[in-house]
């Protein structure tokens, strides 16, 4: 293959990154069309309701208002959602129930955005507001769930001489990609066909939906990737596509809609929130003889990708170590807050923070250090998972623990440097009660999709001339969030067909299904894609040049002594075009139990976090996250270490002070006020290496990278803090008052209640069968009472 | 009600109810999509600009008080070097990602770099910590501020 | 202007008033900005320090020299948000969360507000009659604050859940008057306003009368008592930033860690 400057492993700069710079590069919201008008929402104020009536009226006669549109209007289906049975509606109707604070209701367009706002407020909406659900945990006894799964291994009543149980808590994150919902609607045809505009993580998932819930054929809608602000999850999920193409073709205008900030924590799903309960069986040795969980995941009102996240969360539920005999329970409710969904993680992160905080219980019952305790314990290629997979990719988890080992703990704290002290410029901080402590973490999780999803990508790959010279197109369907699948891409057919001109065509539905930008699949999978036409190019490159050209050198064809024969512009009289559709290798549904060949390749990730604490305020600072991750192949190292570091951001983040609070199912903080972000402030030295052990049948030996670092850096940092303050903190994020040491003063009841027998709290747990979805889809828990 | 500015060096004139923001303005009235919008109150600095030389959260700021304002935007940086030896570090340094955040980083930046050229560490974070980023960790940003910085001196 | 049209609501920097306006809570009838009223700009520095209402945040550290009132300035959202940000701002919005109010009452500032009727002073801790209620009659229009200089003994300490652009959960501002022999203590987001924590600043006047104002450390059961004193002025609440209880601890401490390290540098 030839060496390229800017081939695979380079750091190459992005391609849009200049037009980023300089503002010139278009987001979905900073989309236009001429004759262009604007939609905006009516969402429900209550978490649960009935609607009795809506009145349009008042908002049509507004001046300026081109459409109101309600249940009634809708031309197509009246669901959609992520599950193969669409359960959520485009808007909901009389007679029918809001189930989530924020719930669409109403949909108009109007000449502008300020008008629009103006007719949501003249639309009558009479509500019987009714009690919601908004306990995970009895709503699993009432029987309102989206799916349990269970993993059991081994003896699931197995004995061991050391046991250690714990109760824990993961709030609810918000992806909070900085560039909020946003798309543009624009009819044509009188109304036959659409275009869509938006910002999306999977360009053919929006398209099965919107062309069901408008009526219409799919050939007459073309959907198009909009500059997308980060997604992180958010956008895996439908947000105002459908709702655009309705005003599109009600009105015959373009229509643009996009969410401010506060609408845009109510427009998409969350991360789960999680109540888990943990028993750890040891030998004396410390080595795993057993690990039973309860996982409950709040699923909110609709099911969106719950059932994979329920998956995920019990598959890892026990983290990357060897566990002879599994007990894992995992279900998620059907409550009456935000539907919850994907976020970088998917369900890993949840068990990671518990899995972690029970490794370190263990060491400390049996006075083992708690990076000891992990090695004795940690997989390796070869080894079975607690699915019975065994592990046929890399797995150099115990390399990866040295590593991280090794990497410098950082000076210890200038006592003299106020701003770096803990709680920065609010000089709270006492440089004398400050405490440092060191924390670990270990985590793992799939790449790609699993349980027998025929997951796959298509690439398009042509090669020609353009003044003269070689330049190749690639038109793939695969979602640039900001990851850098663009730069990959580019480096990719570089490598394979030695020419330096690479340019990335549009992302729309015109070519195949790239499938969505999640499960840190798209270097593999469209990199694989893209891979493959591109090899289908050079064999036709080779074929045109006829023997003795063997193989491609940089922007010519060689022999096998690699002797340059011809330019490749001589083989470009006519363009060559090929497309590829890249699968992975088959995996199987998990059993009953949980057992199966079900995941395609697994990244794991070592991580140390070193923290300091003000003992006396709780305030605490991150002061460093050393990460180790294993990559295969890094097939851009900058833009992996980009991914790397932003996941820590999130990671610090969910540690300590991410939360979305919710009462009574009010959402009480949608806004950057009070839903903090970690600012350049907040962040520690951050250093990171790669392990690169390539992986057998990915192309180049990728894994995936976007995920890792942030499953286990809130345990690692939780672990940090927990050796700082001497406390259990069961619970992220963690408050200033937890880490002060006062919360027990006023405790949070659910966290007391969790802490009772778990048989009190969910008094019995649901054996359903996992594996083909039944009926209605939306599978209701029946609660069993134990034998 | 209308309002007369001048904006990255050219007279504009714009047609807006009284309470609108000089961000919508620039964007939705004067086609200038390179400042974003992701909060609309202040706490991400993506909407950052220059009034009269001075930064500011265009979300924040009434349009209508602007009358014979100088604004800057992103796109008023066009070929000034110090914005530009910012722009290429942060290319270069990976401290662009999807982006968004970028044009608010890149307007602080070169504000930070043309009023105190030979800012250290602390004063660097302390000039960007109202400019918030979720896809990269600010670590590549800050960096590309300190290659800027060795570029242009 | 303001006597003939009294409904028109004043803007200056906008950093409270744009974010509803943005978010469609507000639609005032009329709005009058102040951007161009120079006068509003002053700032003054003598034995009295003068702020106009209109001056940013930033300029304000560009000059002015009372350690509280700087600490706190710096602590005010970020670079761009101290750029517009204005203490005039700051006490129409009368928000218990306000950075600079605690400094404000602890340095015993008043209020300069005019009218067509002419000119009044008031007391910031006056003027301050409850949450986002300022003591304004219609046609009134802050102009400035003014402060008595009050040596450099001073603290502003401010507890958040990040290090920056944080709404306090809770902070305390504290004046060691060594010239005029008075402490001043006001505390921020535990009370519907600012609270001057008035039994913690007789305390600590005795304390320091006793020691005819000599600088040292004081002992523990005084920063124990002070501590006590100025948490028992607070009147928190629970709600999205913090509860009532750390709110109530954090008191306690701020006030302990600032009458420690100001008493040294008296």
């Amino acid at each position: 293959m030839p060496e390229m400057v800017r081939g695979v492993g380079a750091s190459v700069p992005r391609p849009d990154g200049r037009a980023k710079t300089r503002g010139e590069f278009e987001f979905a919201s900073d989309l236009t069309a001429p004759g262009m008008i604007y939609g905006r929402t009516l969402r429900s104020p209550h978490p649960h309701a009935l609607v009795r009536r809506v009145d349009v009226r008042r908002a049509l006669a507004l001046p300026g208002v081109s459409a109101v549109l309600t249940a009634s209007d809708l031309p197509g289906q009246a669901v959609y959602g992520l599950a193969k049975v669409r359960d959520q509606p485009v808007l909901v109707g009389v007679r029918e129930k809001v189930m989530y604070e924020g719930e669409p209701v109403a949909i108009v367009a109007a000449e502008s955005p300020e008008r629009a706002r103006q007719a949501l407020g003249l639309i009558e909406v009479d509500y019987e507001p009714l009690t919601p659900l908004t306990d995970p945990v009895e709503a699993l006894i009432q029987g309102d769930g989206y799916r349990e799964l269970v993993i059991r291994r081994g003896d699931p009543g197995a004995q061991a001489p050391v046991v250690v149980k714990g109760y824990y808590e993961v709030g609810q994150q918000d992806q909070a990609p900085l560039g909020p919902e946003a798309g543009l609607a624009i009819p044509s045809h009188g109304g036959r066909e659409i275009d869509l505009y938006v910002a999306t993580q999977g360009l053919h998932v929006d398209l099965d939906q919107v062309a069901e819930c408008l009526g219409m054929e799919r050939e007459r809608i073309r959907i198009h990737l909009a500059g997308v602000g980060g997604a992180f999850g958010a956008r895996e999920d439908i947000s105002m596509q459908i709702h655009a193409c309705l005003l599109a073709l009600a009105t015959m205008r373009p229509v643009k809609m996009w969410y401010g900030r506060e609408e845009s924590f109510f427009g998409h799903v969350h991360r789960h929130p999680a109540r888990m309960w943990y028993e750890h069986g040891a030998d004396e040795s410390g080595r795993l003889l057993l690990v039973r969980a309860t996982i409950v995941l709040d699923g909110g009102a609709y099911g969106s990708s719950t059932r994979s996240v329920v998956a995920n969360a019990a598959c890892f539920g026990a983290g990357p170590y060897r566990v002879p005999n599994v007990d894992i329970w995992c279900g998620a409710s059907k409550t009456n807050h935000q539907p919850n969904g994907a976020m970088r993680g998917f369900g890993a992160v949840q068990s990671c923070f518990a899995h972690e905080a029970q490794m370190d219980r263990l060491a400390a019952r049996l006075k083992i250090d708690p990076v000891e305790i992990r090695r004795r314990n940690v997989l390796a290629a070869g080894d079975e998972l607690i699915t019975g997979q065994r592990v046929t990719g890399s797995a150099p988890v115990d390399k990866m623990v040295t590593r991280c080992m090794e990497i410098p703990l950082p000076p210890a704290l200038d006592r003299a440097a106020p701003a770096a002290l803990p709680g920065g410029g609010g000089y709270l901080a006492d440089a004398g009660r400050v405490r440092r402590g060191v924390g670990y973490a270990l985590g793992y999780k799939n790449v790609a999709f699993s349980g027998g999803t025929d997951d796959f990508s298509t690439a398009r790959v042509t090669l020609g001339l353009s003044g003269g010279k070689p330049l190749a197109r690639v038109k793939s369907a695969a979602s640039e969030m900001g990851q850098g699948l663009v730069t990959v891409i580019g480096q990719i057919v570089r490598t394979e067909l030695g020419v330096d001109e690479v340019e990335l065509m549009p992302a729309d539905t015109l070519v195949g299904d790239a499938g969505s930008s999640s499960a840190s699949r798209q270097t593999w999978m469209t990199g694989g894609a893209v891979q493959g036409a591109a090899q289908k190019v050079k064999s036709e490159l080779l074929r045109r040049a006829g023997p003795p050209a063997v193989e491609l050198g940089e922007g010519c064809v060689l022999d096998a002594e690699g002797i340059p024969l011809a330019p490749l512009e001589v083989l470009l009289e006519t363009p060559i075009e090929y497309e590829h559709e890249f699968h992975h290798r088959p995996t199987q549904a998990l059993n009953e139990n949980g057992q199966g060949d079900a995941h395609v390749s697994f990244m794991f990730v070592a991580q140390r976090a070193v923290v300091d604490v003000d003992l006396d305020s709780g305030v605490a600072k991150v002061v460093q996250l050393a990460t180790v991750q294993d990559v295969g192949r890094a097939i851009n190292p900058l833009q992996v270490l980009g991914q790397i570091e932003g996941s820590v951001a999130q990671g610090v983040g969910l540690a300590l002070m991410e939360e979305m609070r919710v009462s009574g199912g009010h959402v009480l903080n949608p806004s950057f006020t009070d839903y903090l972000l970690p600012t350049v402030l907040d962040m520690p030295e951050m250093i990171s290496e790669l392990i690169e052990e390539p992986e057998p049948l990915a192309p180049y030996g990728v894994k995936g990278v976007g995920e890792p670092a942030l499953i286990s850096s809130p345990a690692a940092i939780a672990a940090a803090l927990r050796d700082a303050t001497g406390l259990d903190l069961p619970r992220i994020p963690v408050s200033p008052a937890e880490l002060a040491g006062i919360a027990h003063l006023a405790p949070d009841p659910r966290v007391v209640a969790g802490q009772r027998p778990l048989e009190r709290v969910v008094p019995a747990r649901v054996l359903t069968p996992v594996g083909e979805e039944s009926g209605d889809g939306v599978e209701r828990g029946r609660i069993l009472e134990r034998g | 009600m209308r309002v007369a500015l001048n904006v990255n060096g050219e007279p504009r004139e714009g047609d807006l109810w009284g309470g609108e923001s000089l961000l919508y303005l620039l964007r939705e009235g004067f086609g200038l999509w390179g400042t974003k919008n992701a909060c609309e109150q202040g706490e991400c600095g993506s909407c950052a600009v220059l009034v009269d030389g001075v930064l500011k959260c265009s979300c924040l700021v009434l349009a209508a008080s602007c009358e014979d304002c100088q604004v800057t935007t992103i796109e008023g940086l066009g070929d000034d070097p110090v914005a530009g030896a910012v722009q290429e570090a942060m290319v270069s340094a990976g401290g662009v990602q999807c982006g968004f955040c970028t044009p608010g980083f890149v307007v602080v930046m070169t504000e930070l770099l043309k009023r105190h050229p030979g800012a250290d560490d602390e004063e660097v974070k302390q000039a960007l910590a109202g400019n918030l980023c979720r896809c990269t960790g600010y670590a590549r940003i800050v960096e590309a501020l300190k290659r800027a910085q060795v570029q242009i001196a | 202007m303001l006597a003939r049209t009294p409904d028109t609501t004043v803007v200056a920097g906008g950093t409270d008033l744009m974010v509803a306006m943005n978010f469609g809570r507000i639609r005032p009838e009329r709005l009058m900005s102040l951007r161009r009223v120079a006068e509003m700009r002053t700032i003054e520095v003598g034995s009295d320090t003068y702020v106009g209402a209109g001056a940013t945040f930033t300029q304000m550290l560009g000059t002015i020299e009372d350690p509280a009132m700087v600490l706190a300035a710096k602590t005010v959202g970020s670079p761009p948000i101290r750029n517009a940000g204005t203490l005039g701002g700051n006490l129409a919005t009368c928000s218990p969360a306000g950075d600079a109010l605690p400094p404000l009452a602890a340095l015993d500032a008043s209020v300069v507000i005019a009218s067509a009727a002419g000119e009044r002073q008031v007391k910031v801790s006056a003027f301050m009659l409850g949450p986002k209620q300022p003591d304004l009659r219609p046609g009134e229009l802050i102009v400035g604050v003014r402060w008595r200089r009050a040596g450099l003994a001073q603290a502003f300490l401010k507890a958040g859940t990040r290090n920056a652009m944080v709404i306090a959960v809770a902070s305390l501002a504290l004046v060691l008057d060594k010239e005029r022999r008075r402490v001043g203590v006001a505390l921020g987001s535990v009370g519907p306003t600012v609270i001057r924590a008035m039994a913690a600043e007789l305390f600590a006047q005795s304390w320091l009368e006793d020691r005819d104002w000599r600088p040292g450390t004081p002992t523990q059961a005084a920063l124990d008592r002070f501590a006590s004193l100025a948490a028992e002025s607070a009147r928190p609440i629970d709600d999205v930033r913090g509860s009532a209880l750390y709110r109530r601890h954090v008191v306690a401490l701020m006030a302990r860690r600032a009458l420690e390290r100001t008493c040294a540098s008296l």
